[in-house]
């Protein structure tokens, strides 16, 4: 059995993941100190792909990178191309799953208690110390719900990846795409495979999350 | 070692306006909530920015806007004891004390400082704890230490005991007040409560919707409030509107009375307070006959409301507390006060 799916939407998940962590809390972070106008405007763009069909967001990806448009032609100059490679999956899962960590970054941001920060400020620490040592810590839960949600959604994803990089076997096919290809060509034991592989990643990232919200418990109650 | 500021800000439909010098010893803010006691304090630390104005602390120039003079809270030097005392709840003691240090980077150095604070503080045996295992008296501990530890040059202290039960806080107000006294520079407490202080503050000035009073002698504040607000503020129950009738003589329309009064009363006179406790059956000056209308129980006194025997019915009653040791068998017909405690309040 042809295991490079599995490996491909992994990749594709770990990576997409990595930039939607960091740029989703960066974003959030900046947004929410915004003035009002400017926070909604933007919120509403940012939180745009979490709405949208991922078909209608793989279109509107098509239509940018695709060869017919200038930023398209750009990146070929520089030797990218995002339309049918296995790295224009990342973009795409990337996309989609933006606004689940940007969102939870956000909520975990707003409800932080600023004292924290002006008592650090007071205390003579630097802004970066506070941000890394006393706001995020503080965000912990609600940020690392987040990248497992967003983790959780760039592994499987469908409709944008299927627009943008298509199914090539061995070159752009994911875990999500493969199934659905076996199922049209009839090939349900092949199927039934990569869904059981599908419940067992389900299964170990669910856990995964309740063994975090478990110790974080334990870490706040110790004798 | 003096701190000296005169600031403007506007927030929305709020306006800030305030000029203060504070010398060393503890200098009270005494205001209801939302008057901009807590703002005042964040334009001082470097948490707001006033719009006009200046702040010298030291003769260190902490804000000046004219010579776009505007230090981050990191340079001001000026320790903050909030409300809530924001302990980073993620450290432990011993690393929220730390954080105080943070300039000081020889490790040996830093360890011994935060020993003694611990020591000094009486926080032993909780150096490993978290925040959230403390009980609001010893987050107050940490949260002192935790800022003195850095040696500032002014105390900010932001209602210092709303966090906490009022039995705990009586202990604690003496407490603070001890550590207080050791503390080299000038301080300032935020409250709005009048016995923190009476009990913490030597000078006391008293704040309304964003304007500050002139500093005076906490005592003399309470014994001659001076104004309505500062007649609230200290506790003073009876206050009603009144006009001068002679050099020492005041006119209460709505108690129906003339009263004499000790201080020499001036043309804009707006209105008469009397505490409380200074009414007296026996006493023979500004008597006038009372029919009692409602009995409060307090733990240890009684409050008798009473209303004087011209008095226009729709006004409210006036209140007399006497200790229970104090109160007489059958209520007193007639009520007189001293001119000494008849003030006359302007504006």
């Amino acid at each position: 059995m042809d295991l490079f799916p599995l490996w491909n939407s992994l990749r594709i998940a770990a990576i997409a993941s990595v930039a939607v962590f960091f740029s989703g809390i960066l974003l959030a972070y900046y947004v929410a100190r915004l003035p009002r106008v400017l926070k909604g405007l933007l919120d509403v763009v940012l939180t745009l792909p979490l709405v949208l069909p991922p078909t209608v967001c793989g279109w509107f990806l098509l239509l940018i990178f695709g060869l017919n448009h200038p930023v398209g032609r750009w990146l070929k100059q520089w030797g990218f191309q995002f339309v049918m490679t296995w790295y224009g999956g990342v973009l795409a899962a990337a996309v989609v799953a933006f606004p689940l960590m940007y969102r939870t970054a956000r909520g975990a941001f707003e409800s932080f208690d600023e004292t924290l920060a002006w008592s650090g400020k007071t205390l003579g620490l630097s802004n970066t110390y506070i941000f890394w040592r006393i706001r995020m810590p503080a965000c912990r839960q609600g940020i690392l719900a987040g990248a497992v949600l967003a983790f959780a959604r760039a592994l499987g994803e469908y409709g944008a990846t299927s627009m943008l990089i298509g199914y090539t076997p061995g070159r752009t096919a994911t875990i999500s795409t493969t199934v659905y290809q076996l199922w049209r060509t009839n090939d349900d034991a092949g199927a039934v495979k990569w869904v059981l592989i599908n419940l067992a990643i389900s299964g170990v990232v669910l856990l995964t999350v309740n063994l975090l919200e478990k110790k974080q418990k334990e870490g706040g109650r110790r004798p | 070692m003096s701190l000296e500021l005169e600031i403007q800000k506007r927030m929305g439909s709020f306006y800030l306006d305030v000029s203060l010098t504070a010398g060393e010893g503890v200098t009270g803010l005494l205001g209801a909530s939302g008057c901009g006691k807590s703002m005042t304090l964040r334009c001082i630390a470097g948490i707001l920015r006033p719009d006009r104005g200046r702040i010298v602390l030291n003769g260190r120039v902490l804000f000046d806007s004219e010579r776009h003079i505007h230090l981050p809270p990191q340079q001001r030097r000026v320790g903050y004891l909030f409300q809530n005392y924001a302990l980073f709840p993620n450290m432990t003691v011993e690393q929220n004390i730390a954080c105080g240090l943070h300039g000081q980077w020889d490790r040996a150095a830093r360890q011994k400082a935060v020993a003694e604070m611990i020591e000094r503080m009486r926080l032993e045996g909780l150096e490993r704890h978290r925040p959230h295992q403390l009980s609001g008296g010893q987050q107050q501990r940490v949260a002192l230490a935790r800022i003195l530890v850095g040696q500032p040059e002014l105390l900010l202290l932001d209602e210092p005991f709303s966090a906490l039960d009022s039995y705990l806080r009586e202990q604690l107000l003496t407490e603070l007040r001890e550590r207080l006294k050791e503390f080299e520079g000038p301080a300032l407490l935020v409250t709005h409560s009048r016995d923190e202080a009476y009990e913490l503050c030597s000078r006391l000035a008293i704040m309304e919707q964003g304007r500050l009073t002139a500093c005076r002698d906490t005592r003399e504040v309470f014994s001659d409030p001076g104004t309505c607000q500062a007649a609230v503020l200290t506790g003073c129950k009876n206050i009603a509107p009144a006009r001068k009738a002679g050099e020492h003589l005041v006119e209460v329309p709505s108690w129906g009375v003339r009263l004499a009064c000790a201080q020499p009363v001036r043309e804009e006179l707006q209105a008469v307070a009397i505490r409380a406790h200074y009414f007296g059956g026996s006493i023979e000056e500004n008597a006038f006959p009372v029919r009692f209308v409602e009995e409060i129980e307090e733990p240890f006194a009684w409050i008798l409301k009473f209303q004087y025997a011209g008095q226009d019915p729709a006004s409210p009653p006036l209140w007399w507390r006497v200790s229970k040791g104090a109160r007489p068998q059958t209520l007193p017909e007639v009520l007189g006060v001293s001119p000494v405690d008849v003030l006359p309040l302007y504006g």
